[in-house]
């Protein structure tokens, strides 16, 4: 692989299952020492996807590379050099964190030269050092959890697939593990994250949204947030909430409404209700208005706007 | 107990079983297919049993009564020998499965007496085999009867009624203690009850846990009582229905004489019914996994049904200890109470004693696995 | 603006539960208000279901009492049963009934009139959206689907207090926003809800929040005032360089700590209008150009952080 080639990139990928198409025509591109957030709902298409990365499946049309190989003709080769991990890893319980990197070195066919600082790095890594004998069904979720990512790199693939890999985590522990993952992109390896989590979305370089097999978006956080609204989001504090979502749900200019919270959301688009006049239209209704003001769309926003506009989602859900 | 949370439970229970490929195969599948395996597995419809002839005499009668084999189509003369040690040879290469051997003096003793011994020798090894073809034995023996008696009639001018017969007395080699169908079947119909109904019951509760709908359900207001015997309603159902099945089988279409009451049958039925499903109800409550439930109701009921309750081994043949232990068996009680009704024709004034022990044992059951089920996780 | 508070529908004191040597819930006090929408947060492990089951009745504790609707849940598990009803977080209908049968089945065993459930159920489906569906095997809905036709089964028999365990996991964002459109339909007629949530973005859903960790509640507040409770303030630099913020500004006075998320890093300090000019200079001097620098709202993840930090590693569950 040149050092200027994309780590994966995949081009007019598609697998059709008898008539379903999972994956329709998918284009992609992750350089190195990038982490992307692979975005979808259940059944967009992300596990097919990852498999056709992997080698597991065999693309029906369309080509892929990963780290050099064609996915197609070299699933052998593509599956030696890319690591996979996710929340469900299955590291042995009753095996010890040693005897865990022991096994998965083998797996991984770890040269016997490399093996004892290979394991040093991801002992610390994990931040186990002194704990090698533990049995690892006694650690707590996130040493487990950075312990299965030192067992996925232990052969240094320069490529990284993550499935959900910190859902129901703690907080403090799933910044750590994401410090982690940035370091090892930091060192030039590409990193995938698939997941519907809008919490581990938000640690990506860039985010790919996927639904009904088709990529929908893809960029940046922020520039997701910034263009895919279609109007500015206002957080709006009024009583009863119900009422004031099915009148906002019918007057003209707003895009989307929802409650959050103990609030409601809206998107007001161009050429319809304002900000300012939004108090009196509801209060023409008898609902009391607190406040109205700006907020920041979150990814979720975001998401929720991109799949339903596109309408294979509403079938899906 | 309410009767609507009954009702619904036992509905819910009916629809998943229905739905369930697993569940109604042993349901409906397994007793057709052991009924079946039992009827054809050992052919009933014999023809062309190979049969060895010994004839010492080589007179005008012993000739007779051979024709009369030969001419049945259940019969072929497989050897004509001349020695009993011969015999011995045929049968143990399997080239003959009878023989007959006519005594040198049978015309003698015929014309004598008016009555001469025949002997037939079966190899049975294959009981059912043997069983039908003593039966067809002696009725080729009857018809040369009809043969042998116009004749001696004729020649010494005496009435018909007065005149003797060919008698035949059967000898069974390998097999001494020889075991007839109509002893048998009666309890395989206790061993496919058992089988089928704590086979399906063993899952009940132990698909709940297993596929976590057991937390839902215990969250609701429903009774341990309503849990119980909504769930046993459908099986109890499907016990009869098998239980019928096999009992018309055995008595329609295998002939087992029947000569008992059916209402005897019904209720002593339906009481082992209760017993094997609240068994398997039970293994389900303490066993919250579907495979080692399954696999220990097998253990429960296949192994004392078969081997303790009489069914294959006579009781009366086991040592004094194990005795007192088939007393343990439910099966036990069942399978008497059916062989009596059948074979004997036996009412309540004989069988009380194994109904009683049947009703004791359903009441013990059923208790025990009224106060099994907690709703507690 | 919140609804009047008025009496409170579940009241929890002293409530623990200890499984073999590990302590799961230690002495727990809660009191949530009718019409509140009570949000137990913490990551796996943390006791919340242990909670939630007890709360359900379905598992006993070891000491405590719980009042819901007035009755005593300890005393009288079966009779508070009906004023209450659960969701576990396992799926918890049957996959081989339809939705039909399932909402059927459950309406009996809460003893619902016939004629009542079919009405019922035809309203619930209704606003479920799950009404062309009826007769559809419960197993072969999506993960969305199923998620609201738990809801149905859970408010066929019109409860007083719904008990959601972790209601949303694995269900995509477009189903659960619909799945919290109905809770707060729910809501507005008086029905009191407690949900449990690893997902700390969706806390900020909820009118009040108890932050549990290990088996205990930590905090316990609306989600406004427990992010005004935040020491410190959340700045969010915005760079195509995110990695290099982070080392710029890690460890420089007044900075607590500094996370690296996709394409900007968030600061906490302890003083922001002392602080943003400070550190505009400090990633200036580094040679960043396109560092953007604004105040940024936390979320309840930062909230968490900040007041709870990391387990120890050998947390025994």
């Amino acid at each position: 692989m040149s050092s200027d080639s994309p780590a994966v990139w995949a081009d007019g990928l598609t697998k059709r299952f008898a008539s379903f198409t999972a994956v329709d025509h998918l284009n992609l591109r992750i350089e190195k020492g990038e982490v992307v957030g692979f975005i979808g709902p259940n059944g967009a298409g992300k596990s097919t996807t990852i498999r056709m990365l992997c080698g597991l499946l065999r693309p029906s049309e369309g080509r892929a590379s990963v780290a050099g190989f064609d996915v197609g003709r070299q699933p052998e080769e593509v599956r030696e050099h890319i690591g996979y991990m996710s929340q469900k890893f299955s590291l042995y319980g009753d095996l010890t964190v040693h005897e865990n990197l022991r096994f998965f070195a083998g797996i991984y066919r770890v040269p016997h030269r490399d093996l004892s600082e290979r394991m040093r790095f991801a002992i610390s890594m994990a931040g186990l050092e002194g704990r090698e004998d533990a049995l690892v069904r006694t650690l707590a979720g996130g040493w487990k959890q950075r312990l299965a990512l030192g067992c996925a790199i232990l052969h240094r693939p320069p490529i990284l697939f993550l499935d959900e890999p910190t859902s129901g985590v703690e907080p403090e522990a799933r910044r750590r593990f994401w410090d982690l993952i940035h370091e090892l992109a930091a060192g030039g390896v590409a990193i995938l994250v698939s997941t519907h989590y809008m919490e581990e979305a938000e640690y990506c370089n860039r985010i790919a949204l996927i639904n009904g097999g088709r990529l929908v978006a893809m960029g940046t956080p922020s520039e997701l947030r910034q263009r895919s609204l279609g109007g500015d989001l206002f957080e709006i504090d009024c009583v009863p909430l119900g009422a004031a979502l099915k009148a906002l749900g019918t007057a003209q200019g707003v895009v989307e409404a929802a409650i959050f919270g103990d609030k409601l959301h809206a998107v007001l688009g161009e050429g319809g209700l304002s900000a300012e006049e939004l108090p009196r239209f509801l209060a023409e209704r008898e609902i009391r208005v607190g406040s109205v003001r700006p907020a920041k769309p979150s990814l979720e926003d975001v998401f929720v706007r991109l799949v339903s506009t596109t309408p294979e989602t509403r079938a899906a859900s | 107990m309410n009767i609507q949370r009954l009702l619904a439970m036992a509905y819910k229970e009916a629809l998943q079983v229905w739905r369930d490929p697993r569940s109604l195969a042993v349901a409906l599948l397994m007793p057709l297919m052991q009924m079946g395996l039992l009827g054809y597995g050992v052919s009933l419809d014999i023809k062309h049993v190979p049969l060895c002839v010994y004839d010492q005499e080589n007179s005008q009668a012993s000739r007779s009564v051979v024709d009369s084999f030969t001419a049945s189509s259940w019969f072929t003369i497989s050897h004509t020998i001349s020695s009993e040690a011969g015999i011995r040879r045929a049968m143990d290469r399997g080239e003959c499965a009878a023989a007959i051997v006519i005594p040198v003096d049978f015309s003698r003793t015929l014309s004598a007496t008016g009555s001469a011994p025949l002997q037939a020798i079966f190899d049975a090894t294959d009981v059912n085999t043997t069983n039908i073809a003593m039966g067809y034995a002696q009725g080729v023996v009857a018809q040369a009867n009809a043969a042998l008696t116009a004749r001696w009639a004729a020649s010494h001018g005496a009435q018909p009624s007065l005149v003797g017969q060919v008698d035949l007395e059967p000898s069974v080699w390998f097999n001494e203690t020889l075991e007839s169908r109509d002893f048998i079947i009666p309890g395989v119909v206790a061993v496919i009850l058992a089988l089928v109904g704590a086979q399906l019951t063993s899952l009940t509760i132990s698909r709940e846990w297993e596929r976590g709908t057991m937390e839902q359900l215990i969250s609701t207001p429903v009774t341990p009582l309503e849990v119980m015997f909504g769930k046993l309603i459908p099986y109890f159902a499907i016990g009869l229905l098998d239980a019928a099945f096999c009992l018309a089988v055995a008595a329609f279409w295998f002939h087992v004489p029947f000569h008992g009451s059916v209402g005897i049958l019904f209720v002593t039925t339906a009481l082992f019914d209760l017993v094997v499903l609240g068994i398997g109800y039970l293994i389900s409550v303490r066993i919250r996994n579907q495979l080692g439930a399954s696999q220990v109701a097998l253990l429960l009921t296949m192994l004392p049904t078969t081997l303790l309750s009489g069914y294959t081994f006579p009781i009366d043949q086991m040592p004094a200890a194990i005795q007192v232990l088939t007393y343990a068996v439910y099966s036990r009680y069942y399978v008497t109470i059916l062989r009596a009704i059948f074979l004997k024709g036996s009412g309540l004034t004989d069988l009380w004693a194994p109904i009683l022990g049947l009703v004791a044992y359903a009441a013990i059951i059923i208790w025990l696995a009224a106060r099994a089920f907690r709703k507690q996780l | 603006m919140m609804a009047e508070v008025n009496e409170i529908a579940v009241r929890v004191h002293g409530l623990s539960k200890s499984f073999g040597s590990v302590q799961a819930v230690r002495d727990i006090d809660l009191a949530v208000a009718q019409g509140e929408i009570f949000g137990l947060v913490g990551p796996d492990g943390a006791g919340k279901t242990t909670i939630m089951r007890m709360l359900a009745a379905v598992l006993r504790p070891d000491a405590g009492e719980i009042l819901v609707d007035g009755v005593d849940v300890v005393a009288e598990a079966e009779r508070a049963k009906l004023h209450l009803s659960y969701m576990p977080q396992r799926f918890g209908l049957y996959e081989d009934l339809t939705i039909a049968e399932n909402i059927f089945f459950y309406g009996a065993l809460f003893g619902v009139p016939r004629g009542e459930r079919i009405a019922r159920s035809q309203e619930l489906l209704e606003v479920a959206g799950l009404l062309p569906f009826r007769n559809r095997l419960a197993g072969q809905l999506s993960g969305g689907m199923k998620q609201k036709l738990g809801l149905i089964c859970a408010l066929i028999h019109t409860p007083r207090v719904l008990l959601l365990d972790e209601p949303t996991t694995g269900v995509d964002p477009v189903s659960r926003r619909d799945f919290w459109a109905i809770l707060y339909n729910l809501r507005e007629s008086g029905v009191t809800i407690v949900l449990s949530t690893a997902y700390m973005d969706e806390a900020e859903r909820c009118s009040r929040l108890a932050l549990l960790h290990g088996g205990e509640i930590r905090h316990c507040d609306t989600p406004q005032h427990l992010k005004a409770a935040m020491p410190g303030a959340l700045l969010a630099i915005a760079s195509a360089h995110p990695r290099d913020v982070r080392e710029a500004v890690s460890g420089k006075p007044g900075v607590l700590g500094a996370l690296l998320m996709g394409d900007r890093v968030h600061v906490r300090v302890d003083d922001a209008g002392r602080r943003i000019p400070e550190l505009r200079a400090v990633v200036a001097d580094r040679g960043i150009a396109d560092a953007v620098i604004t105040p940024a709202e936390p979320g309840i993840e930062d909230v968490f952080v900040a007041l709870l930090g990391e387990e120890k590693p050998h947390e025994l569950r």
